[in-house]
């Protein structure tokens, strides 16, 4: 749920970045963390296992600039992947705008792919949403892994309809990173554009 | 259809802030921060200074969230006024009305008692507000966005460095 205020002349987002356990949602942010100038950022926040596994949630607040005269604010979030985390990523998950699949190409991980993106469909409509009206971006991350599933293939089982913009990436590297953020980003947006969901 | 914004106008953002400027008076409090239970920063007051405010919202909303989801499961409905005390300040937490967090920062210039005496009355009074606000987003028209006229060009200026 976007948050509106005419007061401060503030538009705030959420977004939240979902995929199976040790896909790159964190490292995703952090990226973004490291490559934003500092006057466009927020704190980052992990709250992480002693192991640095995501424990409940990465928190990035970043700042796009005006539009019409209104501050554009990203909030980002990350889910913990790890299957027995499901009580918070439903949590997580409330009052998105907008959400980004991350996408595991290793080929042992296909279908845990296919699991967390089933789950997440699941975790939106307990909450009233559905994945198909919402904005809604994959990454197929890790690409430079030697044997990685080719992206067909995942497109075929993730995005089977060709209509979600998706987004090969290295996030480690940083590539795709800002290309998969601008394209949910400007979903939002134009979303917001429209009013209401 | 779920509502996808919530908007805030300036005659409400006036009324909440007087409210947490007095509450932070009156409980010889630190700071006060009022959250979205979506972890969306609405208003503070006080010694802020140094303080990520943004990032600071989003762990009041989720503490919320979690033992919100603790409640579920012992069969209660929500645990709504938590208190952590550190060894300089104190925070107490609770919620204010069906949207919102109140998040209250106090030191040894405070106590609890006084903490909670004052945030009952500044509690009814923000769950008054936000019901206003409510009703004026239900209201036909009421949640037209300030959006609705930008153009593709104005989102891709956005990104256009």
């Amino acid at each position: 749920m976007s948050f509106i205020n005419y007061s401060s002349r503030e538009i705030n987002c959420k977004i939240v970045y979902y995929g199976p356990g040790l896909c790159g949602k964190t490292t995703n942010l952090q990226y973004i963390y490291n490559r934003t100038n500092p006057e466009a950022k927020g704190k980052m926040i992990s709250l992480a296992t002693e192991t640095e596994r995501t424990l409940f949630f990465d928190f990035l607040p970043l700042s796009l600039g005006d539009i019409r005269g209104f501050r554009t604010r990203f909030h980002l979030y990350t889910v913990p992947g790890q299957v027995f985390y499901d009580a918070s990523r439903k949590l997580i998950l409330k009052g998105v705008d907008g959400v980004v699949f991350v996408a595991d190409s290793q080929e042992e991980r296909f279908e845990a792919n296919l699991e967390s993106m089933e789950n997440l469909r699941t975790n939106l409509k307990e909450q009233g949403y559905d994945l198909d009206r919402l904005p809604f971006v994959i990454q197929y991350n890790k690409r430079d892994i030697e044997g990685a599933t080719p992206v067909a293939e995942l497109q075929t089982h993730l995005n089977p309809t060709g209509n979600v913009p998706d987004f090969e990436a290295i996030a480690r590297a940083g590539a795709g990173v800002f290309d998969t953020l601008k394209a949910i980003a400007k979903l939002v947006l134009v979303e917001l554009k429209k009013g209401t969901r | 259809m779920l509502t996808s914004q919530f908007v805030m106008h300036d005659e409400e953002f006036k009324q909440i802030t007087a409210v947490i400027d007095r509450l932070v008076r009156e409980a010889n409090a630190k700071a006060i921060f009022l959250v979205d239970k979506n972890g969306q920063l609405i208003a503070h007051c006080g010694e802020v200074k140094d303080v990520d405010t943004a990032s600071l919202a989003s762990l009041p909303a989720g503490s919320i969230a979690a033992t919100g989801g603790l409640a579920k499961l012992l069969g209660e409905k929500e645990f709504p006024v938590h208190f952590h005390q550190g060894v300089r300040d104190n925070l107490h937490i609770s919620l204010a009305g069906d949207r919102s967090i109140l998040v209250i920062v106090f030191d040894e210039r405070s106590s609890l008692g006084l903490v909670k005496l004052r945030v009952k009355k500044a509690t009814d009074e923000l769950a008054t507000i936000f019901e206003k606000i409510q009703k004026k987003m239900n209201q036909k028209g009421g949640t037209e966005s300030p959006f609705a006229d930008i153009t593709d060009e104005d989102i891709d200026n956005l990104f256009s460095e």
